[in-house]
Formats: structure tokens, sequence, C-alpha cells
């Protein structure tokens, strides 16, 4: 247990002495999520429609933005091999790195979504299920991302692959995670929406480490 | 299962097969499309449009066939280390890929007659066109290592990662209430497909997985092929370089 | 025979669809097997080399 306390904590010191990372990813959510109006126009109720879709939309993007660095550069200094070696299962190493990243750029987005939302004129009903279903929308995000992180991981033009592999493995996750919202704006009960985003979450927490332990073992060999 | 392991054996075995393959494709295919086109009866409800189900619905089951036999074929490759397992998935990789591209285009096709619009985000329709996602980024994650073992392996745990994508595809007309319609054929009870509609759908089915069977060992063959090449290759490269430095006598 | 190729006033739905059909089926056919043919000549050009 202390070793993959020790791994979050390594990957949120190195996060937090880079800085720029949570910071980047959060400068493109909000810039991208202003773009909107001036592409659609300011029209409230055109914006209060298409709220939930641009905010999840945008924060699975900015997801993305930092994904390709979760094992790049431990691979390319030696110490994804170093870390590989510890008695640490690779598995639980990713369960850290997965940890760290989420916190460092998920719950960032978590936290500025109600923010961007408000700028898209979301109605009121609709600001706790936003939050709630990207608490539980993101760190599958951050999973399922490893996966995609650890099996480009070497490959040519591997930014641009990660986001072809796993954009589509992120569809369950955007179309629930907005019907939720626009639900909860109709008056109708999300009960369904936030079950079915806690089920992805539990499924993904087990298969995704080892998907990516999989695909890092045979990057490692 | 390693009497198969060796590719010679299975360059022997497929050579007596695929005729015969090709042939069944060939004839179970050309009947099909005569069936489906001249026999078969106009729908009740749907005119002649019906008659797009014939190609359609064949596509659509090889399009989850051909997946399903990636995933098993890349587990075989992940967990028994099987040299030609890694060969035959991505042999089936672009056949797959193809039928999903036919069933979302007839789909697509049908839909509008019957539906009234081209396109509709239910959840059948949304998994598989993630499923055809998921065929590119295979195939294009297979290519994208230099070393082709690393490519090989990074492939089969995708192809593994997605087959959850396979369950959503079949029983999502289930769970959720969705404009496409529920299975009316593999369905626990029996069809619920007129017969002189039934035929004609079987037997393309039965050419479409001929076809499949046909291409994907004339695939696997070729893989073959392209290592025996490989090697070939790099011991001329040997050879040639002692004759260049004299002949050891 | 019109009757048949206008299916019904469906014509612009079927016969493209069954077109896609036999498009992509040929391509894929066709794609195998030149691959096939190109490796096959590769092959006994390096044995009949290799015998000499």
């Amino acid at each position: 247990m202390s070793a993959f306390l020790a791994v979050v904590q390594r990957d949120l010191r190195l996060a937090l002495r880079q800085g720029s990372d949570a910071a980047l990813v959060v400068a493109f959510f909000v810039l991208a999520v202003v773009l909107f109006p001036f592409g659609v126009g300011p029209e409230p109720q055109l914006l209060a429609r298409i709220a939930a879709g641009v905010v999840w939309v945008t924060a699975l993007l900015a997801a993305l933005l930092s994904l390709d660095r979760l094992f790049q550069l431990d691979y390319e200094d030696g110490s994804l091999e170093a870390l590989a070696l510890t008695p640490l299962p690779l598995e639980a190493l990713v369960l850290a790195k997965c940890l760290a990243h989420w916190l460092t750029t998920g719950l960032p987005l978590v936290l500025a979504a109600p923010v961007l939302a408000a700028l898209l004129q979301l109605e009121g009903e609709g600001y706790l299920p936003l939050v709630l279903a990207m608490g539980l929308g993101t760190p599958s995000l951050s999973l399922v991302g490893a996966v995609g992180a650890a099996l480009t991981l070497g490959a040519r033009r591997a930014g641009v692959l990660l986001s072809l592999l796993v954009l589509p493995l992120y569809i369950p996750v955007l179309i629930f995670g907005v019907a939720a919202v626009d639900q909860a704006v109709a008056g109708i009960s999300i009960l369904p929406h936030l079950s079915i985003l806690a089920a992805f979450l539990l499924a993904a927490l087990p298969l995704a480490p080892l998907a990516a332990a999989a695909a890092l073992r045979s990057a490692l060999e | 299962m390693h009497r198969f392991a060796n590719p010679a054996r299975f360059m022997r075995l497929s050579e007596r097969l695929m005729p015969w393959c090709t042939a069944g494709a060939v004839g179970f295919l050309a009947v099909g499309f005569y069936l489906a086109l001249f026999v078969a009866p106009p729908d009740y409800q749907q005119g002649e449009a019906v008659r797009i189900m014939f190609v359609h619905v064949p596509a659509a089951w090889m399009a989850s066939f051909a997946y399903l036999f990636m995933a098993v074929a890349s587990a075989v490759a992940l967990i028994w280390r099987h040299p030609l397992a890694d060969l035959a998935a991505q042999a089936a990789a672009p056949l797959g890929a193809g039928f999903t591209l036919i069933c979302l285009v007839t789909g697509s096709l049908w839909g509008q007659p019957m539906w009234g619009t081209w396109w509709v985000w239910d959840a059948r329709l949304t998994s598989v066109l993630v499923l055809f996602f998921l065929y590119l980024g295979y195939i294009a994650l297979v290519h994208a290592f230099d070393d082709p073992t690393r490519g090989a392996r990074a492939g089969a745990v995708l192809a593994l990662v997605g087959a959850v994508n396979l369950p959503i595809i079949k029983f999502s007309v289930d769970w959720w209430n969705t404009l496409h319609q529920p299975a009316s054929v593999f369905r626990i009870g029996g069809p619920t497909v007129d017969r002189a509609m039934l035929v004609p759908l079987l037997v393309m089915a039965v050419g479409f997985t001929l076809y499949f069977a046909a291409l994907l060992m004339l695939r696997i063959r070729t893989a073959i092929l392209e290592s025996r090449l490989r090697a070939a290759r790099l011991g001329e490269v040997e050879i040639g370089a002692e004759t260049v430095a004299g002949p050891a006598q | 025979m019109m009757d048949f190729l206008a299916m019904g006033g469906y014509a612009r739905f079927v016969w493209p669809a069954y077109g896609v059909a036999v498009l992509v089926l040929a391509l894929m056919a066709i794609v195998s097997f030149r691959s096939w043919r190109h490796r096959q000549r590769l092959w006994s050009e390096i044995s009949t080399t290799r015998r000499r």
C-alpha cells in the first residue's frame, strides 16, 4: 500500500513541479468552450441546449492532451523499467499513475466545468448533475486513457494514434454523461445514468490496469 | 492445438481447403444474390426496399463474427504465444472492417426509406460505428511500430479491450428502446422472419462466411509467405557477403 | 425489366446498397489476391536464384 502511495506521491510531485500540465489542460478546456458562443452565436437558448454536450466533449479532448505523457517520460528515461522491477505489481503501478493523472487533470476539469457551463447558460438543475456525472466519468477517462497510452508507447505518431484508439472507447461515458445533465434539466431522474457511469468506472478499475500492464510488459521487453 | 502451430502444416491444409471455400463462396453468393433480387417477395410494408436486408444483415453478422474471431485469436496469441494466432487476427481485421463498412452504408440506405433518416444515434448504430473505429484503430496500431512483434502484441491487447463492445452490439436492441429493430433470427424461440425471406438470408450468410474463410486463409498464407521471404532475404544478405569476400575454401 | 430496375420506387436505395456491397467484397478479394501473387512471384524468383 505504501509503495502504491509512493508512486502516486511521486507522480503528483513531478506534475506539480512541472506545473504546466494541469494548467494547460484547464486552459485548453476554457478556451475551447469559449469558442463555441463565437461559433454558433450568443443566443442563450441555443447555448443552453448544447451546453452539456460542449462541456463534456471539450473535457474529453482536454483529458486526452496529457495522456500520451502518462508513461512516455518514465519510459524514455528508464524509470518505468526500474519501477517495473519493484515488488509493486505493474497493475498497481498503472492504477497509481491513473490516480495521479486524475488528480492533476480530471479533478480540475470537474471543478472548472460548472463555471464553463454557466458561460454557456446551462439551466440551474443541470449543475449538480454535471459535477456528479463528471466526477464519475473523468476517472474512467483516465483509466481507459492509460490503456491507450500504454498501447501506443514507442509507436510512430503516438499522440494521434492514442486519440484514435481512445475516443471510440470514451463514447459510452460521453453519451451517459451528457444524458445525465440533459435529463436533469428536463426534470427526469438521472439515477440510471449515474448508475451506468458508476458501473463503467467499477468495470474499468480492475480491467484497465490489467490491459495497460499487459501493454507495458510488451513495451518493456 | 499445437498440431496447427506449424506454418507448413497450415500451408498444406489451407491449400486443400481453399479451393472448396472459394468455390462454395462463389456458389452461395451467386445463388444468394439471385434469390435476393429475383425470388424473394417484396415486403408488405417496405416493398422492394426490404431486399437491402439480404446484404445488410449478413454483413452485420460477419462484422461481429470477424471481431469475435480477432479477439479469440488475440487471446490465444497472448496466452499461448501461438505463432499463427497473431497472423490470423491481423488477417481478419481488414475483412471485418470491410463487412462493417458494408453494414453501415447499406444500413443507412435502408434506414432512409424505412425510418425517414440516414442516421440515428441509437445504441445499435453507435456501437457498430464504434466497432468500425476499433477495426481501424487495430490496423493502425499494429502498423505503428517498427518492431512487428510489439505491434502484434499491442494489437492483441486492443482487440481484447474492444471485445466488450460485442455484447453491447448484440444486446443493445434488447436493453434499450432503439429505432433499430430487435433480433429476429438469433433469438430464443427461433426466428420470426418469414420462410421466403429466411432462405435467401441464410444462403447469403453462408456465402459471406465462406468468403471470409477463403480470404482469411489467403491472407494468412500471404503473411506466412512474407515471413519466409523476410527470412530468406536475411539469409541471402549473409550469403551475398560471403561471396563478396571470396568463398571460404 | 424496367419495373425490376425501378425496385418499386426504391431504386436509389437498393442499387447503391448492392453496389457498395459488391464493390467492397470485390475490392477485398482483389487486394488480397494481388498481395498473395506479388509475394508468390518474389518467392519463386528467390528460390530459382538459390537453386542456381
